[in-house]
């Protein structure tokens, strides 16, 4: 890499940002919704869908679709940042909270680890601390804008975990496991980090 | 398998792959260890965007070779990969 | 000139100097660019563009080279896209004169020069005949016994007549002999078409391609959908997969 770069004269981010308090460091605004991914969008039929929690010692709650229909669900309205450094505010969603849950998780004798690694349709993991999912700061959405979230944006269901780093939301997710160790998963083994609190631009690994 | 969109092919690793390799991998053959199927690196399925670059066997979809640029450096997991063989006619850029 | 035969240690970020733009068509425009200690390059390879701006925000783009290796400015068609980031960039406020990072050439696997031989079947979508164009400029700028032994069709499908880059030029080269061109458009057609007009098909594929039995080699470029659609039905059609290469774009622009 050169030591001062080349500045493209005239080039600028497509938008300067409106609203600069509510832009973590080093993000920039976006109205679109760009998707990423790291593999083919899996199709899983809803009747074979369903959610775990579970532990190392094999306790499990598990809901299947019409299950989790039946919870309690929340409409949270949230700004969402992607580490490839893109921010959109004011996304709106439907979903259950992980706490609800965890709650009936618990009582079902699954025991809780101060990590959890997510799991995917299609082998997607991604590791992040239990604290992190607790607390109304994450949930099971399956709703987008008003309507069924769209499989390219990770339906039936996604995770969401809108105060971290987006890949933290892992799409297509079917679980949550408990772990007593952080265990890196599909970005964190290449060196993203094991948090991603983008408001301290925890991007990779060894970022403090 | 379902259309995607979104995703690219080997050549579009080509440049992170060049900053790993001195060669152009591209026309290397790479062999999946999942399935067994072998084609050149530029014809495998390319995901990622700009998180890093993930190919994919465009058999199986199982993912062959992962590399990301981060700032203390470079990593490459190539565990899903049998085999690489690069020919003797692609050690020019 | 040669093909170059070695190797750099490594692949360095350059800046090159604008030195023309040439609005090819009504979303495109080539960058005619003056890149210090470029090496050479082969047909159908790319190079990577990276806009840095001064707060530090960075793209990066990548875009096949457009001129054949016997060119020396190097030239890359660059197709505007609405909501791009880069694009409207390029095609819209760089200028002559201007500076302009790049890294390259990138490539070893979509690529043709004479020596592979054909025929030759070239397949592109949209800005997908950027690469496909350099391979036939590479071909038109050598002798004729070698053109003979490589006949060429191209088969190139655009949204409208006024998207087709480098129509005249395609036009001319289709005069000159040993190149057959057929144009598709998918999204409504001039008065007096007679060209195609639907998206490719099997069908269109063996009506002006080239027979499997022929043992072409064939060059598919341009969007995700009609890369995996068409390569896909040229092994239908019988094409060893082994001579069918393909580039893919990404999304429909």
């Amino acid at each position: 890499m050169a030591d001062s770069p080349f500045i493209a004269r005239g080039f600028h981010a497509k938008r300067a940002p409106a609203k600069p308090d509510r832009l973590p460091p080093g993000q920039y605004e976006t109205r679109d919704f760009p998707v990423l991914s790291a593999g083919p969008t899996p199709r899983t039929a809803l009747s074979k869908w369903s959610f775990a929690i579970e532990d190392a010692a094999g306790h499990s709650m598990r809901w299947s679709w019409d299950e989790f229909q039946t919870l309690p669900r929340e409409t949270p309205t949230v700004d969402i940042h992607c580490v490839t450094k893109w921010s959109k505010f004011d996304t709106k969603w439907e979903g259950v909270s992980v706490d609800t849950l965890l709650e009936k998780a618990r009582a079902a004798g699954v025991v809780e680890g101060d990590f959890v690694t997510a799991f995917s349709d299609g082998g997607y993991t991604t590791n992040l601390p239990l604290a992190d999912v607790k607390g109304g700061k994450a949930w099971i959405a399956f709703g987008y804008d008003g309507a069924p979230l769209p499989p390219e944006h990770g339906g039936p269901a996604r995770l969401l975990v809108p105060h971290l780093y987006f890949w933290k939301s892992a799409k297509w997710v079917r679980g949550l496991r408990m772990m007593q160790r952080d265990e890196p998963g599909f970005w964190e083994q290449l060196g993203y980090h094991d948090r991603g609190d983008p408001w301290r631009e925890q991007r990779y690994q060894g970022d403090p | 398998m379902q259309m995607e969109e979104m995703r690219l092919d080997g050549n579009a690793a080509a440049g992170i792959l060049r900053e790993i390799f001195v060669h152009d991998m591209t026309a290397a053959v790479a062999t999946c260890r999942g399935c067994g199927a072998t084609g050149m690196v530029g014809g495998l399925l390319e995901y990622g965007q700009e998180m890093g670059a993930i190919l994919r066997c465009p058999k199986c979809e199982a993912v062959l070779l992962r590399v990301v640029h981060a700032p203390d450096g470079m990593r490459l997991d190539p565990s899903g990969l049998a085999l690489l063989m690069i020919p003797a006619n692609a050690l020019v850029t | 000139m040669t093909i170059p035969h070695t190797a750099p240690a490594r692949l360095e970020w350059r800046v090159a100097r604008v030195t023309a733009v040439r609005e090819e068509a009504r979303h495109a425009r080539t960058l005619v660019l003056d890149v210090p200690e470029w090496p050479g390059h082969r047909a159908g390879q790319h190079v990577d563009v990276r806009l840095v701006a001064e707060d530090g925000y960075q793209a990066q783009r990548s875009y096949s080279i457009a001129s054949p290796p016997e060119s020396t400015p190097v030239e890359l068609t660059i197709e505007r896209l609405e909501d791009g980031e880069v694009s409207p960039y390029l095609c819209d406020v760089l200028r002559p004169g201007d500076g302009l990072e790049l890294r390259g050439p990138i490539g070893g696997y979509f690529v043709w020069e004479t020596s592979l031989g054909g025929p030759l079947l070239l397949v592109a979508g949209g800005s997908g005949v950027v690469p496909l164009m350099a391979m036939l400029r590479h071909r038109h700028a050598a002798a004729a016994p070698v053109r003979e032994t490589v006949p060429v069709r191209l088969l190139y499908s655009s949204r409208t007549v006024d998207e087709l880059i480098y129509r005249d030029e395609l036009t001319r080269l289709e005069g000159a002999g040993d190149v057959d061109v057929h144009f598709t458009l998918t999204r409504g057609v001039p008065a007096g078409w007679t060209d195609f007009q639907r998206r490719i098909d099997r069908a269109m594929l063996a009506e002006v391609g080239w027979p499997a039995a022929s043992g072409a080699r064939a060059y598919v470029c341009g969007p995700t959908p009609l890369v995996e659609a068409v390569a896909n039905q040229l092994v239908e059609l019988g094409y060893d997969p082994s001579r069918v290469r393909t580039e893919r774009f990404g999304p429909t622009g």
